[in-house]
């Protein structure tokens, strides 16, 4: 976490940086065509961008410390309001995918390893190399072309059915706020919705979590704990599916911490192609538009979100593997 | 050369290698292989959308064009690019590494601090910001993925360097005089190189992943130029039924990109024995 | 022979791919009995065990053979399987432990399998044990973790585990070796006693002579996964006749470590010589020894797999 900390203010000072040297004028995109001059330099008055960079700087940075990330310059709105509005649409997307990434992979991994060098070892291998291999903007084409244009099985965009609209926000999670509701066909709705873009999100995480969960059992299996096991007589299946595992799992768990970073990347695609109205539209709306309020604001808050984390992949870590809290290992 | 024996070994890397090359190839013969090479820019609107047929293999897109020429066109900007982003990443990179591993230290601390800053930004965010900042274009693309890839490079140089600082042959050019410079240059890199060949090629599948992304974007390529992920942006209004236009070059991507993985998994094997308990 | 046989090895051989681990191997242990298995590291031992326990590698075959435990074939009939009633103490305590599971959780879960008895049952039962181990906090035991105990409490624990759903016999793979001589001699102390106390019969793999001594009636000799001698440990230490174990033990008085100072070397599994396995390495060799096994003979005390084993070692070959 100690750790985190100096990147996330390198982070904010980095993007403020990149921010100010995009080009394009944002008072004169927020006056308009028909802008005066005069009212282009009373809109950079009120937003400070007539001060020196540095001063402009240290206002950020003293800004965001006391929690306000100040108005976007393009909608004129507060920005963590807009960003309140759309980070659970991504959180539930990336954590939908990291989910599914961990349910399938998880056990891919351990069939993998279990059938060492068999046919489910080299089709898992396979999976696991194209699942990184695969570029998730085509991916996620390919499947609404064959799932939702041809077969018309799954809906094409967006996050739940207009017909049927949005459930009270509650948490903005809309999968909770529908549960909350007891509204079971919007439920259905948002979770149909949801299938295709969590899919395609969690390919690449899915192949490397299934890759280090095969490596982590062919490398416990080896330990003389699993012989002993076996000659002590374990069930088969609790040998591999517990016994093992949750040795293995350890480095798997390391790596979900990781593939966390690539889930944003992966979102900022997936969220374009599936119109979902989350951070990653957000934040290719604000590069458009020279808002860099609003950019900064996205990163801050993705690296706050990428912290804590790792913090949760820590105190996991600690949970699993009883060594790592008594630092014996 | 024991390296490429021991990489031939191994079927799969082997066929990474052999997709590579075939690429390569493809990508210096491309205006001679290319059945419609004019097709880079051309169009041909009253044969617009056509199905794969034997005239078109892979059909033909929006405006016409042979889309079996687009993407052997294409294999030249996506290696193309994806080998300049490496090689300037490998420029900015190794320099960094090199120094920050030599000596413990502010420097080092600073150069360290700096790569980790830029591996906590977001990739993609990053890249789209400078594409931005400059006309978006595949040079902008460019610029963008080496300032987001040299990092890798940093980080693995500097672990090397960590590494051999120590080993016993360096003490002693240290102990008869040697300049550390000449040390790093002609003693530490070519023991590091086996680590950064592998980082390279990796890089270089990651590459033409990201430039894709980019061309979707609409921040990397721009129109008519023969861009992979830039025809699939293209084809999504044409969809569902113009199937041909956006799965033959994500396909090519998706072979580049995996023949790269392959080989510089192979390649991480072949170099170092000791890391093949990791993979397995 | 008095009373039926506990544990009978007949003619066991075992082949990993093209490799001849085992060959043609034979053992007989009545309940109650000490049987010691030597040999230097690679002739088998460990396979012979593993067999018994059931946890071959996968891609081991077992051309011929037979193990019968109390009348059944464990090899054949899988629902014979005589897990629970062969307790395993194994070689290294500090590995043969999950680290991520309680100690408590892993010996249950052998108990809930192959134990009569609820959870509450069993939790009384290693208590008990844990007492008869001599392992210290025997209540708290059970709910720590493996990196909590020292080798010397971990291998208690282990005999406790092997002792937990009431076996017949205790098999023991060098269960000392990886622990300190003072270490040692209570482990070995308190297998004695638990043995004579609870009348287990006892398989003991070692290459430590002096343990086979103090813990062993009887004693099989293992060469290049053949048995060359068998027979009361007394005798055969006193008195070795086959070439192999009278060098053995003239090189390593107390340790079957390797045939350091005898020409040649112990050959490879995939590469067993014709005959008599050692014949190209024995001082005595006929031409006969390359050509034809041969066979155990029954001598008053013992049998040998070696018919010239009434000529005298050549003194150069004892150095």
């Amino acid at each position: 976490m100690l750790l985190a900390l100096p990147a996330l203010l390198g982070l904010v000072v980095a993007t403020f940086i990149l921010s100010r040297v995009i080009p394009g004028d944002a008072a004169a995109t927020l006056a308009g065509d028909a802008a005066t001059p005069a009212q282009i330099a009373d809109i950079r008055a009120r937003y400070g961008l007539d001060r020196p960079i540095l001063e402009q700087a240290i206002i950020h940075v003293r800004q965001v410390l006391t929690g306000d990330l100040g108005n976007s310059i393009f909608t004129g709105r507060p920005v963590a309001e807009e960003i309140a509005q759309r980070l659970p649409a991504t959180l539930e997307l990336t954590f939908a995918a990291l989910l599914l990434s961990t349910l399938l992979g998880v056990p891919l991994g351990l069939i993998a390893a279990l059938d060492h060098n068999g046919p489910a070892d080299h089709l898992v291998r396979l999976v696991s190399v194209a699942g990184l291999a695969i570029a998730s903007f085509w991916l996620a084409i390919m499947l609404q072309m064959v799932f939702s244009m041809e077969l018309d099985w799954l809906p094409l965009r967006g996050r739940i059915d207009v017909a049927l609209g949005l459930p009270p926000r509650v948490t903005g999670f809309l999968l909770i706020d529908c549960l909350l509701a007891g509204d079971g066909r919007r439920l259905s709705s948002a979770m149909l919705h949801m299938l295709l873009p969590a899919l395609t999100l969690s390919l690449p995480g899915l192949a490397t979590i299934a890759r280090f969960t095969r490596s982590g059992v062919l490398e416990t299996l080896q330990k003389d704990f699993v012989l002993y096991a076996r000659a002590a007589g374990y069930g088969r299946f609790r040998l591999a599916a517990i016994y093992v595992l949750r040795n293995a799992i350890t480095v798997t768990v390391t790596q979900i911490g990781l593939l966390f970073g690539g889930l944003i990347s992966g979102a900022v695609v997936v969220e374009a192609v599936f119109d979902w109205p989350g951070l990653g539209t957000y934040a290719v709306q604000a590069i458009l538009a020279a808002d860099y309020k609003a950019l900064l604001a996205v990163t801050l808050v993705v690296g706050v979100v990428y912290a804590i984390v790792n913090v949760v992949v820590d105190v996991l870590q600690a949970v699993i593997d009883p060594r790592v809290s008594d630092g014996t290992r | 050369m024991s390296l490429l024996r021991r990489l031939l070994r191994d079927p799969v890397a082997a066929l990474g290698l052999v997709i590579v090359i075939f690429a390569v190839l493809v990508a210096i013969l491309a205006p001679w292989i290319a059945p419609y090479p004019e097709d880079a820019f051309e169009s041909h609107l009253l044969q617009r959308l056509r199905e794969p047929s034997v005239e078109f293999p892979f059909g033909t897109d929006n405006l016409g064009r042979d889309i079996l020429s687009r993407v052997i066109l294409g294999t030249r900007n996506a290696l193309a690019v994806a080998l300049s982003v490496v090689l300037a990443s490998t420029v900015i990179g190794i320099p960094i590494g090199l120094a920050a591993g030599w000596k413990d230290g502010w420097l080092s601390d600073i150069l360290m601090r700096l790569t980790d800053v830029f591996l906590a930004v977001p990739q993609l965010i990053l890249a789209l910001a400078l594409g931005q900042l400059m006309a978006p274009g595949l040079g902008t693309a460019m610029v963008a993925l080496a300032l987001t890839y040299w990092p890798f490079f940093a980080r693995t140089v500097f672990a090397e360097t960590r590494r051999l600082r120590g080993a016993l042959f360096v003490d002693a050019l240290a102990g008869i005089g040697a300049h550390p410079l000449r040390i790093l240059l002609l003693h530490v890199l070519p023991n590091a190189a086996p680590a950064i060949l592998v980082r390279a090629t990796i890089g270089m599948g990651f590459t033409i992943l990201t430039a894709a992304i980019l061309g979707f974007l609409g921040v990397g390529a721009v129109p008519p130029s023969p861009d992979w992920g830039l025809a699939v942006a293209e084809a999504r209004q044409y969809l569902p039924e113009a199937w041909w236009f956006p799965t033959f070059p994500g396909l090519a991507i998706l072979l580049l990109v995996l023949a790269f993985n392959l080989l510089g998994d192979g390649l991480r094997d072949a170099a170092d024995p000791r890391l093949r308990r990791s993979r397995r | 022979m008095t009373g039926p046989d506990l544990l009978r090895v007949d003619g066991l051989a075992v082949q990993l791919g093209r490799a001849s681990i085992l060959d043609d191997v034979g053992l007989v242990i009545r309940p109650g009995a000490t049987m010691g298995v030597v040999g230097e590291s690679g002739c088998g031992k460990s396979t012979l065990l593993r067999a018994i326990l059931g946890i071959l590698p996968r891609h081991a075959r077992i051309p011929r053979g037979a193990i019968l435990f109390e009348g059944r074939d464990i090899l054949s009939d899988q629902a014979a399987s005589a897990r629970g009633r062969i307790g395993f103490v194994p070689q290294d305590p500090y590995l043969s432990l999950n680290p991520v599971f309680r100690a408590g959780t892993q010996l249950l879960e052998v108990m809930r399998r192959h134990a009569p008895g609820n959870r509450r049952q069993h939790r009384a039962k290693l208590i008990e044990l844990f007492r008869a181990v001599q392992l210290p906090d025997p209540e708290g035991a059970l709910d720590k973790y493996p990196h909590e105990f020292s080798g010397g409490q971990r291998q208690r624990l282990l005999i406790a585990a092997a002792l937990s759903c009431d076996p017949a016999l205790l098999v023991a793979d060098e269960p000392t070796t990886a622990l300190d001589v003072t270490t040692q001699r209570e482990i070995l102390a308190l297998l004695r006693r638990l043995a004579s106390e609870r009348g287990l019969a006892l398989l003991f793999v070692t290459h430590d002579f002096g343990v086979l001594a103090t813990l062993c009636e009887q004693v099989t000799v293992l060469y290049a996964g053949r048995v060359v001698e068998s027979g009361l440990t007394r005798a055969v230490l006193d008195a070795p006749e086959h070439p192999y174990t009278r060098m053995l033990l003239a090189c390593h008085p107390d340790r079957a470590a390797d045939l350091i100072g005898i020409p040649g070397t112990v050959p490879a599994a995939d590469a067993q010589p014709s005959g008599c396995r050692f014949h190209p390495r024995c001082p005595i060799a006929h031409a006969s020894c390359a050509t034809e096994v041969p066979p155990l003979l029954l001598t008053e005390d013992r049998s040998v797999a070696c018919p010239w084993h009434h000529e005298p070692l050549p003194e150069m070959a004892v150095v």
